[in-house]
């Protein structure tokens, strides 16, 4: 079992100093941020990692950053192997938000992926599916971006009172 | 020998008058559309099971619309189910009769400002005969929803047509 420490400290040895960024707030999990164009070797390192060995993606989920104009995505990691638990982001500009998928390295990825983009718009490059999961397929705009807006009708019918 | 004179004789007629014999029989055997949307659909299935029993007033589920006699929408209707739910009344022959059980159909409930997937009101899709307010309601309130849905059919004349069609609006 290791510390977020100890993992950030194998990253940074597997993929050099620059790359991995530590963060560590007053409340909750430190988390580590990743950049995009690294994130399928990361995943895959972490995954296949004889003294890591992340095999199960806990949870992914999308954020909106509105004052960096960014779109995020944290992922939680845990490994059934050895018990622990690491938590990291990615961050992708607002206007052209496209993050590699991760489906191909854990399989829960589909449809939370999927999810990320129905709600944030943040496109998962080579995601087998990449469709929108709740809101119907002709609906504009994605409902959890802070400076959402609700279409005022669809297919004819008020989404207002 | 006319059948008026039996009326007193004979105890298996009896005379009424068309559209009352219609109406009882009519808000008796109100058959239920089988379908839920949300956490009202437990409490309706509440009145359904034994402890309520629908069965007393003749209201049992059916599981085509097109057999079926009242629909209950009991639950939150969002925007992707109103599109099928109006379906499913238009698929119901009449006479038909819709109840909307709970505050997400009666107006939208707790997604009436937030909710951007969520119809605020059914009412805006297909026409309702009875509100039943409550979040969700208890098997009660809609038993209660059930004799007001009884009371109006028992006004009801064959003369006159109980819906207007529904018009399409372009927005």
């Amino acid at each position: 079992m290791k510390q977020q420490e100890e993992i950030f400290e194998y990253l940074q040895k597997e993929f050099g100093e620059e790359t991995v960024e530590f963060y560590k707030g007053d409340v909750g999990q430190p988390w580590l941020k990743l950049p995009a164009e690294y994130l399928k070797k990361m995943a895959n390192f972490l995954r296949d990692n004889a003294e890591l060995r992340f095999n199960t993606l806990m949870c992914l989920s999308g954020t909106h950053y509105p004052d960096k104009s960014e779109l995020g995505v944290t992922y939680h990691l845990h490994s059934t192997l050895h018990g622990h638990t690491v938590a990291f982001k990615v961050a992708t500009p607002a206007d052209q938000p496209e993050i590699p998928s991760v489906e191909s390295i854990w399989k829960t990825a589909n449809w939370h992926e999927r999810e990320a983009m129905d709600m944030f718009g943040i496109l998962f490059k080579d995601h087998p599916n990449m469709k929108r999961i709740l809101c119907p397929d002709d609906w504009q705009g994605y409902p959890l971006r802070k400076d959402y807006k609700p279409q005022e009708y669809y297919q004819s019918m008020p989404t207002g009172t | 020998m006319g059948i008026l004179d039996k009326k007193y004789h004979d105890s298996t007629i009896i005379i009424v008058n068309l559209q009352s014999a219609l109406n009882w029989a009519r808000k008796n055997s109100l058959w239920y559309e089988q379908f839920g949307l949300a956490c009202c659909a437990i409490e309706m299935m509440a009145t359904a099971a034994s402890k309520y029993d629908f069965d007393r007033f003749g209201i049992i589920p059916r599981s085509s619309p097109r057999q079926s006699d009242v629909m209950i929408v009991a639950g939150t209707v969002t925007m992707k189910m109103a599109s099928r739910i109006k379906r499913l009344y238009e698929q119901m022959s009449e006479p038909r009769y819709v109840i909307s059980m709970g505050s997400c159909s009666n107006c939208g409930g707790p997604y009436w400002e937030h909710g951007y997937h969520v119809l605020k009101g059914v009412d805006k899709v297909i026409p309702v005969d009875v509100y039943v307010p409550g979040c969700p309601p208890r098997p009660e309130a809609l038993l209660e929803g059930f004799i007001k849905l009884q009371e109006k059919i028992s006004g009801e004349t064959i003369i006159k047509e109980k819906n207007p069609e529904l018009k399409a609006e372009k927005v």
